[in-house]
């Protein structure tokens, strides 16, 4: 399996990472032989085999519906770059 | 050319938790900005997310409520896109192994028929923050006391063929949420949002054609009207010759237009994969069986109920049973009242006609179904007139008073019933209008002379201070006049 330059440039779009012509091309030689490996764990059968959700062999441990956090407000906005009447600015987003 | 309309509902339910789904953060309604937003809520490096119990225990309650399997072992993905208000970079969500798997729910139409429409599933999933476009110097500001709010996102099959079908749907599950209590259903504070699914396809076709999703309806005339708006421009276009673009468009109800949001081929590549966060949940017997039987009467059920215990009719039991509110309600006032016909008529007449003039829920209502009871008791009893009822109903919901019978007292409202006065009454206005009573007992139509009877009442109320029993004066002017 290959992956195109057109694949790179749009998976770092949508992780908003900036890459140039030349890290694009290193790009495709590195992944590419990622995927190549990817590839070989397809020849195994797995036919029998449920597919696996976690590395660990555990449940979730679930939590019980108490309010345990407090306002902390201040001392994450203190390391904002920017924040204005308790609100979080960012550059604008529209969609 | 004739069409049918496929339509398929996605639909988000606010959990009413008291934490978020992932940590011990507040979900509680209007704080002030980013005061409920945490460590986990914030995407801090170093978090992890712990899962609410309750929100396992509400949608497995919903999961049973709508004749749905439940996943014993359900699992959480990421759903991966970049936006503000979502600062892990990725939604937590279900998408393999959704907690409520395949099931459904019965919807009455207005021609009396029943419809199953069914559900593909259920998940969990948490909610984004809020974006203000406002303007903060060019800038965004986002608030997170959202973030991370604990949400069950219920996908239909395209079961629904037009707008009455839709919000029947959605009505239905909005009784269904709100009884099981594991929503507030307050949709003008987003409680409860509809996407809506729409494609038209040739009439008969089995293919079925390109859709589109309208996102965010937040009211059921909203959704209504958005329907109608999207079924009417798919129409004109298919109509014209032309295609359908698979796209997500957002309707403005205040204009009644739509604009498309994005279309497939800029739509978002989510980039799924298990999250791995967090481990597989596992549901056991006894956690179902303990949701099974704290599960409420349901909507269906207490419709039922309703008809066999106070003799309502299918319409007038299926209203009321459909918020549980309502019902509750109305079931105050018909035990007090007695007559449960006539305590149904007035919840859903004077009582909810007011309620939505005023915009109010039931739970905001000023009066008590005990109240509204006592009244009916006075109106059965023919204590009062009906138009006296209603000046009674009228102080009791300004809080001029609140026991019935000192507002009866204090307004005078109580009817004359004694005959005796009111012969007497009669009598006298008889002698006073000769020409009217010869013209009724010429009249040889029985239906006119019914007309005429109105003429003689306006003077007799008048006579008797507006406290005379109408119906009994009725009778004695009937049998007077064919003397």
């Amino acid at each position: 399996m290959t992956i195109s330059r057109k694949d790179i440039e749009k998976v770092a779009v949508l992780a908003r990472i900036r890459v140039d012509d030349e890290q694009v091309s290193a790009l495709e030689k590195d992944l590419g032989n990622i995927l190549d490996l990817v590839d070989q764990l397809g020849a195994a059968d797995t036919d029998s085999v449920e597919p696996m959700a976690h590395p660990l062999d555990a449940v979730q441990r679930l939590r019980a519906d108490e309010v345990t956090e407090s306002d902390q407000r201040e001392r994450f906005q203190a390391i904002a770059p920017a924040t204005e009447n308790g609100l979080y600015l960012v550059p604008r987003v529209i969609e | 050319m004739q069409w049918d309309i496929v339509i398929g509902l996605e639909i988000h339910v606010q959990l009413a938790t008291r934490t978020k789904i992932f940590s011990g953060s507040s979900t509680a309604y209007g704080a002030e900005p980013n005061t409920q937003a945490n460590a986990v809520d914030l995407a801090m490096p170093g978090t992890l997310p712990v899962p609410n119990e309750q929100a396992f225990r509400y949608a497995v309650m919903f999961g049973l409520a709508v004749n749905a399997e439940i996943e014993r072992r359900s699992m959480f993905e990421r759903k991966n896109y970049f936006y503000p208000d979502l600062p892990k970079g990725y939604q937590t969500t279900q998408l393999e192994r959704p907690i409520v798997g395949p099931g459904f729910v019965d919807i009455d139409l207005a021609n009396g028929e029943t419809k199953r429409v069914r559900i593909h599933h259920a998940h969990l999933e948490e909610d984004a923050g809020k974006s203000l476009h406002e303007d903060f110097h060019g800038m965004t500001g986002v608030d997170l006391n959202r973030a991370g709010t604990p949400l069950i996102e219920v996908v239909t099959e395209p079961d629904m063929n037009n707008a009455e079908e839709a919000v029947a749907f959605a009505k239905k599950l909005h009784g269904i949420v709100t009884s099981l209590g594991i929503c507030d259903g307050d949709m003008s504070q987003g409680s409860m949002r509809f996407d809506v699914n729409i494609s038209l396809k040739p009439k008969g076709s089995e293919t079925l054609g390109t859709r589109t999703e309208t996102k965010n309806l937040n009211s059921f005339r909203f959704m209504e009207q958005a329907i109608a708006h999207e079924v009417e421009r798919q129409m004109d276009i298919l109509e014209d010759g032309g295609t359908i673009v698979q796209e997500t468009r957002l309707y403005n109800g205040d204009k009644d237009e739509s604009r498309s949001m994005r279309t497939k081929e800029e739509a978002n590549d989510y980039r799924y994969f298990p999250c791995p966060d967090l481990l597989p949940v596992e549901i056991d017997d006894s956690f179902i069986d303990e949701a099974r039987n704290s599960l409420p009467e349901l909507p269906d059920a207490k419709k039922a109920r309703f008809m066999e215990q106070y003799g309502l009719n299918d319409y007038d039991a299926g209203l009321l049973a459909g918020d549980s509110k309502l019902a509750a309600f109305f079931e105050a006032a018909a035990e007090r009242g007695k007559d449960a016909k006539l305590a149904s008529n007035w919840v859903q007449g004077e009582f909810s006609a007011r309620l939505n003039a005023e915009e109010k829920s039931v739970a905001d209502s000023p009066i008590t179904g005990e109240q509204l009871g006592d009244l009916v008791v006075r109106i059965a009893d023919n204590t009062i007139s009906s138009a006296g009822a209603k000046k009674v109903f009228e102080a009791l919901w300004t809080g001029e008073g609140e026991s019935v019978d000192a507002i009866i007292d204090a307004k005078g409202l109580k009817q004359v019933s004694d005959t005796g006065a009111l012969e007497a009454m009669v009598d006298e206005v008889l002698a006073s209008m000769p020409d009217q009573v010869a013209q009724y007992q010429q009249e040889s139509d029985p239906k006119k002379q019914k007309k005429m009877l109105g003429g003689f009442m306006g003077p007799l109320m008048k006579a008797s201070k507006g406290q005379g029993n109408p119906k009994l004066f009725n009778e004695i002017l009937v049998r007077k006049l064919g003397e």
